[in-house]
């Protein structure tokens, strides 16, 4: 076979090699507008312990998290994550926030209960947290720097390595 | 225990798939008939094997067996039995293994139908065929066995599972898909052809010869499936549309292009020798285009509301989309010398060009659709920003392609072979030709200026001339020359010649659907307003009450709705009754939309908003004139594909009895 012949099957490389492309992008990730903004507070009432507010968290990093208990598999693959970072790092100042969004009370309870959640999550009555911060879907997270500045938002499950590099970005904070 | 037994069964069907591609070739290569009859059988254990696999998957499914995680992610306790049904291609891994049952079925079928009675020629192909068919099977098989395993395990056992998507939860569920299905691996069976043919080295015309029918009913169940797509989304999406060009819909319409083309082409290669590689080409394009849709459906590098879930499924169909590619290209490149056709062109003004140009307007309109379709990967790639591509590119460039296309349409058929002769012109043409422009006059008078609208308008006119004028002239020669009645003389007509006349019907069918995309597309009128009880709203001729909200229970969600009542010219027409379900696991609520269906304007109403308290709500109100029209030219293509695929000897029964009642 000439090589001119073999240019007719190797035309179609261009194309595979662009689709292999497309493996390392993300049609989901829409950019965010709210990213290296200051984040939009909120007041939330916290499951049996009281209120939080994001105003009184200033000068703290903040991972903020919506989750619902009707999101499977996302939100049950993230949920020992996020417990475990919280764990990790309390003691470095960082907070984790966990708000459930359009959910029933008694199954947002067994969730927390399953994964022993042990940092302040609460429900977001009318959505009106979601809407501030855009949420598209659950689960979503936030990262919030000492300075109260969004500086990076993920959509979909968070995986350890993402969030571990997240988490050490806003403790530095800078 | 299911889990374990049906990956078991699936890697069996891998390993029976391979032996028999494999014994497939070597008997051919060595002479052996044994080996070929073993591979025969293997064939057909192949697809019991999978049948047994697709039996042991509805069993978990309707006996809510959670312990499959396939069966938690797409059923509920609650889910009725078909719906349990229909999550087998409800979600990735079970539309994988319909798809792989439906590939060994219609491998099976073409053992048991060529392998000892088959035309002349088929027996140097079948060997060859059976090893592709088996090939693509192997790679689906692969995919379960490595990538999207059905049977997989799930533990804990939840208590229930999630449930498809709500939207999925009707009755179209069981009927699109599954067209769709039918319609992609149909034309796996002339790609398989094509494929041993180019091995052998039987690259002349027996290849096609045996295909054409299988073309054709692949291609019917396509075109099927596109227009069920828009019918479903039309009634239930609550958008109002039919057709959004999404990469999906543009995933099954790229194939039924080639597809359409591939039909017309092979016409001129039986006929004239001619647009050999062409055809291996378009048959080959078909193909891949079918894996690329697959791929852009299953791993997730495009936004779309169909996608599913991602993984390592797409990497593998994308290594095979490439081997198909590189296979079947290489091979066209080998053969190419025997491939050099014996005919050419007589002249410019004949039914081959006529063909040709059709083909070139098909494909021409395939590339810009793939083009709008990857340029969003492509703009990434190359300048890294983000960019959509929307309805007004497709549209812009597709018009007038689509124009081109329905001129050539009324063309074609008629034009003479070779060289048509100016009297072969005007004995075909002239009084169609005047008939479509007395209508586009009438058309201007009665206030119709939009230049594509009139066009189209026109063009479709010039097509149902040609095809009435056909009808009527070969019905009155043959009711002369035999003596016959009209009515025999046009039956007889129809059954002698089906292939032609089947396709002119299915041309008809085409031009009714345009007229429906054309005039609902343009003369949609649209209104969106808010109303409190017992306010009305105009739209056009009619007017619309809104008589308050109301909400039920129902077995799956909460329905809201709000009672309408229209009116047309003042006088009471039908109730309405727009609403939003609420599904306990779902975010956002789903529109469920009502209209007045009838067959020359719909109204249709979607409730967007409304007040908790009932005090007001906002109703979107819509006419869509002639919508309707859409799906009865599906209608009519389908009559007509009947007409041009039914077996001889079936159609000669319902002839002798339709002349026994006649007597």
């Amino acid at each position: 076979m000439s090589w001119k012949k073999a240019l007719i099957p190797l035309a179609c490389v261009p194309v595979i090699i662009l689709l292999a492309y497309g493996f390392r992008t993300d049609p989901k990730a829409i950019p965010s507008p709210l990213v290296r903004q200051p984040a939009p507070g909120f007041r939330m009432a916290v499951y049996d312990a009281g209120e939080l507010s994001l105003e009184t968290l200033k000068g703290k990093p903040v991972v903020v998290n919506f989750w619902a208990s009707w999101c499977y598999p996302a939100c049950y693959e993230e949920a020992p994550l996020l417990e475990s970072t919280w764990r990790k790092y309390k003691d470095q100042g960082l907070m984790v926030v966990g708000v459930d969004i359009q959910d029933k009370e008694a199954n947002a309870r067994e969730f927390m209960r399953r994964f022993d959640f042990t940092f302040p999550n609460g429900p977001d009555p009318g959505s009106k947290i979601s809407i501030d911060y855009g949420v598209y879907g659950v689960p979503e997270t936030f990262f919030i720097d000492r300075q109260g500045r969004i500086t990076y938002k993920h959509v979909g499950a968070l995986t350890p390595a993402l969030m571990e590099a997240q988490v050490q970005a806003i403790l530095k904070g800078n | 225990m299911i889990s374990t037994l049906g990956g078991f069964v699936l890697f069996l069907a891998l390993g029976v798939t391979l032996y028999a591609a494999a014994a497939a070739v070597l008997g051919a290569r060595a002479g052996r008939e044994d080996w070929l009859a073993s591979s025969r059988n293997a064939v057909l254990a192949h697809f019991c094997l999978v049948t047994l696999a697709i039996f042991l998957l509805e069993y978990a499914l309707i006996t809510s067996d959670f312990s499959l995680r396939y069966v938690a992610n797409t059923s509920t306790r609650g889910s009725l039995t078909r719906y349990k049904i229909a999550g087998l291609w409800g979600s990735l891994e079970g539309s994988i293994l319909l798809w792989e049952w439906l590939q060994a079925l219609f491998a099976a079928l073409v053992v048991a139908r060529y392998s000892d009675r088959g035309p002349s020629g088929c027996r140097q192909l079948m060997p060859y065929v059976q090893a592709v068919l088996q090939g693509i099977s192997a790679f689906f098989l692969l995919l379960m066995t490595f990538g999207a395993n059905p049977f997989a395990p799930l533990f804990p056992v939840p208590p229930d599972g999630r449930g498809l998507n709500p939207l999925l939860e009707v009755t179209d569920m069981l009927i699109h898909p599954l067209l769709l299905y039918l319609g992609y691996v149909g034309f796996s069976v002339p790609f398989a052809f094509a494929m041993a043919a180019l091995v052998t080295g039987h690259v002349s015309e027996e290849w096609l010869t045996i295909t054409r029918r299988w073309t054709v009913v692949a291609w019917l169940f396509l075109t099927g499936g596109i227009f069920y797509g828009g019918w479903w989304s039309y009634r239930t999406l609550g958008w109002g549309g039919y057709w959004a060009w999404d990469p999906v819909e543009n995933a099954s319409f790229m194939p039924w292009l080639t597809g359409t083309a591939f039909i017309h082409s092979v016409m001129i290669q039986e006929r004239k020798r001619m647009l050999r590689v062409w055809n291996l080409v378009l048959i080959t394009l078909t193909f891949s285009l079918v894996i690329f849709g697959t791929f852009l459906t299953r791993s997730g590098i495009l936004g779309s509301v169909h996608a599913f879930a991602d993984g390592p499924v797409g990497v593998m169909f994308l290594a095979f989309l490439a081997l198909v590619l590189f296979f079947s290209f290489g091979l066209v490149a080998y053969r190419s010398d025997a491939l050099k056709g014996h005919g050419e062109l007589d002249s410019i003004v004949s039914r081959e060009s006529a063909f040709l140009l059709n083909n070139l307007v098909l494909v021409g309109i395939c590339f810009t659709v793939f083009l709008g379709t990857i340029f969003p990967l492509l703009a990434e790639a190359i300048r890294g920003t983000k960019i959509s591509v929307g309805t007004p590119y497709f549209n812009r460039v597709s018009v007038p392609l689509g124009l081109a296309l329905l001129l050539l349409m009324g063309i074609g058929p008629l034009i003479a072979w070779g060289r048509a002769s100016l009297n072969n012109l005007q004995r075909n043409f002239l009084k169609p030709s005047l008939a479509a422009l007395a209508g586009g006059a009438i058309l201007v008078a009665l206030g119709v200026r939009q230049a594509e609208v009139l066009a189209a308008f026109v063009f479709c006119l010039f097509v149902i001339g040609t095809i009435v004028f056909e009808f009527l002239v070969g019905t009155r020669t043959r009711a002369k020359t035999t003596g016959e009645g009209l009515l025999t003389a046009f039956a007889t007509l129809l059954l002698k010649s089906r292939r032609r006349y089947g396709g002119l019907i299915v041309h008809l069918g085409v031009v009714v659907a345009i007229v429906g995309i054309a005039v609902s597309s343009v003369y949609k009128v649209e209104r969106e307003q808010t109303l409190q009880p017992g306010e009305s709203m105009q739209v056009g001729p009619y007017s619309v009450r809104f008589d308050g909200m109301a909400a039920g229970e129902r077995p799956t969600h909460i329905l809201v709705w709000a009672n309408l009542m229209a009116f047309k010219d003042g006088q009471p027409l039908h109730t309405l009754t727009p609403g939003q379900r609420y599904y306990p696991n779902q975010q956002s609520p789903f529109a469920s939309v009502d209209a007045r269906y009838h067959w020359n304007e719909d109204l249709y109403v979607i409730l967007s908003a409304f007040e908790r308290d009932g005090s007001s709500a906002t109703f979107k109100v819509m006419i869509n004139p002639m919508i309707s029209w859409i799906w009865i030219g599906g209608g009519v293509i389908l009559l007509g594909v009947i007409v041009a695929v039914l077996p001889e000897r079936r159609l000669a029964l319902l002839a002798l009895r339709a002349k026994a009642q006649v007597a």
